[in-house]
């Protein structure tokens, strides 16, 4: 809190004192800021998995992992952090609890209580998880936790219930917060703001907060009957019960492939502002803009079975779920090519956000373009499971998703601390980060089509080559995310004070206009939107 | 069937040199596609741009030599190809691949050229045009277009790799913890494990990972129904070289067929997450002359005799007991 001592000319802001402020905290700005510091922590943990596996991956043979299910359980831990508690966090937790209030000129978040037991239920969760890969045997079951292997029969310790219940909180914390924000999208506008002048960062939040309400029940109702199988005789999944191991499939994806656009819709937002406001110009294509994300969001909830092409369902099924999920290249189509025409005509300037934006548009490209391989079930039943999937969801997460965290914090931490970060040491992260994740996840395609199948500590000989590439990759990327705490270090210590507006003309949204940071109560009163 | 896989392979069949001594259906033990030498060509400016290559390898099998289905070092395409429905997939895929590829570039170019165009040294000045309804609806219209264009193929390819019509006899795949079991139903109905082979154990020549000490054996150019089933956790029977992918799942039993038109060893590895040993359960099908087969078949009834339900030896090693046990679950 460096700036803490700065004379604020606003002298009602009165803040609570430090524990106040920040175990019981109600406001949404605070509670944003914990969720972005939540992330990074869980961030510090995901990243350092990945670390020791692209070590273990470096070379054939098994290095240092014990065996196989120790290996499980980290992959399986990787995937459920990321996925919980970076991405999710970090974009909705985080930017949505700092910027939708405010974007629609709203003085908090409609429930700030719920908003509060929100984040405090993610910290459980995440140590639940972390603390489940030192019992037992771990959460070896992959992130989707399919049974039988998750059962009793094959994952006898707690870790596994650790787990499911970690997931159990992560989903509470979501569903509660999903129905604070649509409430205070619904509710809380400024006089004048109507749906169609909202922001697009909101307009995201809003699809999101839909998808979270709708899916994540679906999956909490899979993980129950999961508990009760696992410790109390139930056999929802189990056959030699009359259960159906394929029935969890089914319920967990119906959750799984929402889920993966409330990890990127948020991030569409954050591009889409940026690209505005680098390019100097309204975003192309509004309406377009806010209902392809509708569209996404919709059309997400029925395609989950291209997830499940080789459990045997019926062909005719699989031919509804491929035209389907083609479908979905549609709007996202009419996204990428929005947000270029958004620039074209613009007066571009390419500082960090801008870049990490334009990163993200190649790349989600990229990995849009093989997710429409991936969409068709002939080619998925020899790519489905191997490492082609593998870079395909890295590219459009990883690439995706974690480009749009690091846009919004170079676009936004000026106004989130009061502090600007150094240009050049943002370009260098960025250039870091983007040689580094390519050069990881680029290969995969290649392992892949060769079929290296996912979750695999050793792997034949022959796929050495592109495996030390990508562990080579995964080293620059590391490096990268270490400097990237510089970056912040050097940021909150010495960074420039930030005006209000240090974007200039192009930065149109009601952030702008508050000071930088905002003052503890954003609004004395309501602002009116013409 | 013949029909349907010309279908499935998008009506290029044409223009494929046919090979002596192929399979019944005349699409076995072809060289390469037409796509395929162009993708060849053009493989230098592949890899710098995106390196899906589809072709399978960028080398010709002949029928003659028996080939191995296994991947290669610095593989970037589809592993080589050893019977029809792989065939399909690497022709379908060829396809996807130039689509893909394309857009990567034009999304690629319009970047960049909006990037040198409009930089605010160039363009001081900006437009602010927000809407376009023609090019709105041409960037929504076109990307519906080009899914049309593979969706067509690509339903032909799932409902010909769906099922096989006319199977000449069923194998019945069991995934376990952590090793395979082949049952032939249609010959004799002998059971046997296919359990890996430990690295200290390999052969000169064997492939670590790969390799297992009863293959299972099917004779070339024969359609092969395969039935899987699951005992323990779900397991997904996985050989890329031959197009086959499905998932063990106890309680069910699926159905999908393969066929091998060149001879080789065609392997494969389990593709999904089964436990401690998931990485160590490979799959490997030798493909053979029908009299090998025949051979291999006649001497795997007497080793496997054990296993013929009805025919239990008194007295059994314990892994046996258990395929009994469990074979007779089933019957």
């Amino acid at each position: 809190m460096a700036h803490a001592a700065e004379a604020h000319h606003d002298h009602h802001d009165h803040k609570p004192g430090f524990v106040a402020r920040w175990f019981f905290s109600t406001n949404h700005k605070d509670i944003g800021t914990l969720y972005i510091l939540f992330s990074l922590v869980a961030a510090i943990v995901g990243v350092g998995i990945s670390f020791l596996m692209r070590l273990e991956l470096q070379q054939p043979g098994m290095q240092i992992f014990a065996d196989g299910q120790m290996w499980n359980a980290y992959v399986s831990a990787h995937g459920l952090i990321m996925v919980f508690f970076v991405i999710m966090p970090a974009l909705i937790g985080g930017f949505g609890n700092w910027f939708v209030p405010i974007m629609i000129g709203a003085p908090d978040m409609a429930f700030p209580r719920l908003n509060n037991i929100s984040f405090w239920l993610m910290v459980p969760a995440f140590l639940l998880l972390t603390a489940s890969l030192f019992v037992g045997e771990g959460p070896g079951a992959g992130w989707t936790i399919y049974p039988p292997l998750s059962d009793n029969a094959f994952h006898p310790s707690p870790a596994m219930d650790m787990a499911l219940f970690a997931l159990h909180l992560a989903g509470a914390s979501s569903i509660l917060g999903a129905a604070n924000f649509i409430t205070t999208i619904f509710n809380m506008r400024a006089p004048g703001m109507t749906l169609h002048k909202m922001p697009l960062f909101v307009w995201s939040m809003l699809v999101t907060a839909f998808l979270l309400l709708l899916a994540v029940p679906v999956l909490g109702g899979a993980i129950t009957m999961l508990i009760t199988d696992r410790n109390f005789g139930t056999a929802f999944f189990d056959p030699a019960g009359g259960g159906d191991p394929v029935l969890f499939q089914h319920l967990f994806w119906f959750f799984g492939h929402p889920e993966v656009y409330i990890m990127i819709l948020p991030a569409f937002g954050v591009i889409s502002h940026v690209i505005s406001t680098f390019s100097k110009k309204p975003v192309f294509g509004y309406l377009g803009m806010a209902y392809a994300m509708v569209a996404i969001g919709v059309v997400g909830f029925v395609v989950w079975a291209h997830h499940m092409y080789t459990s045997g369902i019926d062909v005719d099924t699989r031919a509804y779920f491929m035209a389907a999920t083609m479908v979905i290249a549609v709007p996202t189509g009419v996204k990428i090519f929005s947000w270029i025409a958004t620039m074209w005509g613009g007066s571009l300037k390419m500082e960090t956000p801008m870049l990490f934006a334009v990163g993200f548009i190649f790349l989600f490209t990229v990995g849009g373009v093989t997710g429409v391989v991936l969409a068709n079930a002939g080619i998925t039943q020899i790519l489905h499971n191997t490492y082609y999937v593998v870079a395909h969801f890295h590219y459009v997460l990883s690439l995706g998703a974690v480009f749009g965290i690091y846009a919004g914090i170079y676009y936004w931490i000026g106004k989130m601390s009061g502090r600007q970060y150094p240009e050049k040491l943002g370009k260098i992260h960025f250039w870091l980060t983007f040689v580094g994740v390519n050069l990881t996840f680029f290969p995969m395609h290649f392992l892949g089509n060769q079929g290296m199948p996912r979750r695999y500590p050793d792997y034949p000989d022959a796929m050495w080559g592109w495996n030390l590439i990508s562990s080579v990759g995964s080293y620059i990327s590391i490096a990268s995310f270490i400097f990237f705490f510089y970056v912040m270090w050097v940021t909150l210590r010495r960074g420039e004070q930030a005006a209000p507006n240090y974007w200039g003309e192009g930065a149109t949204t009601l952030e702008w206009q508050v000071s930088s940071p905002p003052p503890f109560h954003t609004f004395d009163e309501l602002p009116r939107i013409r | 069937m013949p029909a349907s896989l010309a279908g499935a392979t998008g009506g290029r069949r044409g223009r494929r040199a046919p090979v002596v001594g192929a399979g019944a259906f005349g699409v076995g033990g072809r060289v390469r596609s037409v796509i395929g030498r162009i993708s060849h060509i053009w493989r230098a400016a592949a890899l710098a741009v995106l390196p899906f290559l589809a072709a399978p390898g960028a080398f010709a099998q002949t029928a003659a030599q028996p080939m191995v289905g296994a991947p290669t070092p610095w593989g970037m395409g589809l592993q080589a190809s050893g019977g029809p429905i792989k065939d399909a997939i690497s022709d379908f895929n060829t396809l996807v691949f130039w689509i893909i590829v394309g857009i990567t570039i034009f999304v690629g170019l319009l970047l960049a050229w909006v990037l040198w165009r409009y930089s605010a040294a160039r363009n001081p000045t900006p437009s602010q045009t927000s809407h376009n309804t023609a090019l709105e609806i041409a960037w929504t219209v076109i990307p519906v277009l080009i899914l049309i264009v593979i969706a067509v193929p690509s339903f032909r390819l799932i409902y010909y790799q769906d099922r096989a019509r006319d199977a000449e006899f069923t194998v019945t795949v069991t995934g376990h913890q952590w090793y395979w079991n082949y049952r032939l139903p249609d010959h004799g109905n002998f059971a046997f494990d296919s359990r890996p082979v430990y690295e200290e154990d390999l052969r000169p020549g064997q492939l670590r990972n790969l390799e297992v000490d009863e293959p299972l054996v099917i004779p070339v150019g024969a359609t092969v129904r395969v039935l899987t089933q699951g005992v323990d956790v779900i397991h997904s029977f996985f050989v890329p070289s031959l197009g086959v992918q499905k998932y063990t799942i106890p309680g069910r039993t699926l159905e999908t067929w393969m066929r091998a038109d060149r001879p080789g060893t065609y392997y494969g590895q389990c593709n999904q997450i089964c436990g401690v040993n998931h990485w160590f359960m490979p799959i490997q099908i030798r493909a053979v002359p029908r009299e090998e087969f025949e051979a291999w078949v006649a001497s795997a009834r007497t080793r496997f005799a054990h296993t013929i339900p009805g025919n239990e030896a008194p007295a059994l090693a314990e892994g046996a007991a258990d395929t009994i046990r469990i074979a007779a679950a089933r019957e």
